[in-house]
């Protein structure tokens, strides 16, 4: 370029944008959730730590819900069949998704699994991610709620320290709550915590071990199930063209 | 990442840029997203692209709550329930994600 004039300098402009990044999963994820809709799927994203107990919950819900047909399950893992082992043995079809070293379920995972012959026909879709209470939170599975499971062994302030999971949480199960008289951990003070992270906490405080609390939570369910009407449950749950 | 690259490289073909100097994003802190990982992931996919030499410029966006009826601001770790007439508090700002602005070289 020309150092006395100037001329054939670039000229550079500025370009307002203002647009959400719509990630790649978010596309995914909408996909996934056209489907559910379409097919009469309530998708439920069970998220929370390692050993939070969100299968056990899963399999006291199995036992509730088997005998009417129409629940399955996806369940993340890094590796290993065993927790969908343990549902299938609590008396619904499930189907593992091992990541490998991914430490969240995306929306393109939850989709290639829907194919499973063993999901068709579901009314209701377990989506139990890797236990983390960290990145699941940040990928959108097309899911209908996103559902916390926090066991009472984890402590009082987790909510505070992971405010980005608990403020996408739809409802959170409180776990494990037998064990609350071997711990110094009051169960107010959990919900305090999540009072101050969720502007409307819905919270259920469930035993799977004793079956303390699960009725609520049963009940939420149906309720959902409910509000959704009676969709012909024939169709399948993903059969479609790409 | 590649979803951001992808519309810059757009916005920057509309425009007949040369070249992209300058990326502005709005990340919130209830975004989920870590801007020291968002500055490292551009570093590495914008080589050989229209972004090679482009500086991304990260404005972080504190979480903000107010109450949804009243609108009355919440301090940050008060319950996010409304002091004053108990409504649900609502996210104002803090959950952005957001492509900003472009500084883009034209012929």
């Amino acid at each position: 370029m020309c150092e006395t004039c100037g001329c054939g300098d670039p000229h550079l402009v500025s370009v307002e944008v203002r647009e959400r990044i719509l990630s790649v999963n978010d596309r995914a994820a909408a996909h996934n959730r056209e489907h559910f809709a379409a097919h009469g799927v309530l998708a439920i994203n069970l998220m929370g730590s390692p050993g939070s107990g969100k299968t056990a919950v899963l399999e006291a819900t199995a036992r509730a819900f088997a005998g009417r047909g129409g629940v399955a399950a996806v369940a993340g893992d890094l590796e290993t069949e065993r927790d969908a082992d343990r549902l299938r043995a609590a008396g619904i079809p499930a189907r593992a998704i091992t990541t490998g070293s991914a430490c969240h379920l995306d929306a393109a995972m939850v989709h290639h699994a829907l194919h499973d012959e063993g999901l068709q026909g579901a009314r209701l879709l377990f989506i139990e991610n890797v236990g983390n209470l960290v990145c699941p939170a940040v990928y959108d599975l097309g899911q209908a709620f996103n559902v916390v499971a926090l066991a009472v062994t984890e402590g009082e302030d987790k909510p505070l320290k992971y405010p980005v999971m608990f403020r996408k949480a739809d409802l959170v199960l409180v776990t494990k709550t037998d064990l609350l008289p071997y711990l110094d951990v009051e169960a107010g003070a959990i919900d305090d915590a999540l009072k101050r992270v969720m502007p409307a906490p819905v919270v259920f405080h469930v035993s799977a071990r004793t079956g303390d609390g699960l009725g609520r939570w049963f009940g939420w369910l149906e309720a959902q199930l409910a509000a959704r009407g009676d969709r012909d449950a024939t169709h399948p749950a993903h059969g479609h063209q790409h | 990442m590649l979803a951001l690259l992808e519309r810059v490289e757009e916005a920057a073909a509309a425009h007949h840029a040369l070249a992209v100097h300058r990326v502005c994003v709005q990340v919130g802190d209830l975004s989920g997203v870590e801007p020291e990982l968002l500055d490292s992931a551009f570093g590495i996919v914008r080589g050989g692209t229209i972004c090679e030499h482009a500086v991304l410029d990260i404005e972080r966006v504190a979480a903000r709550w107010e109450c949804a009826t009243c609108r009355r601001a919440l301090d940050a770790g008060e319950r996010l329930q409304c002091p004053s007439c108990g409504g649900p508090a609502a996210l104002a700002a803090g959950d952005e994600l957001l492509l900003g602005r472009l500084e883009l070289e034209v012929p």
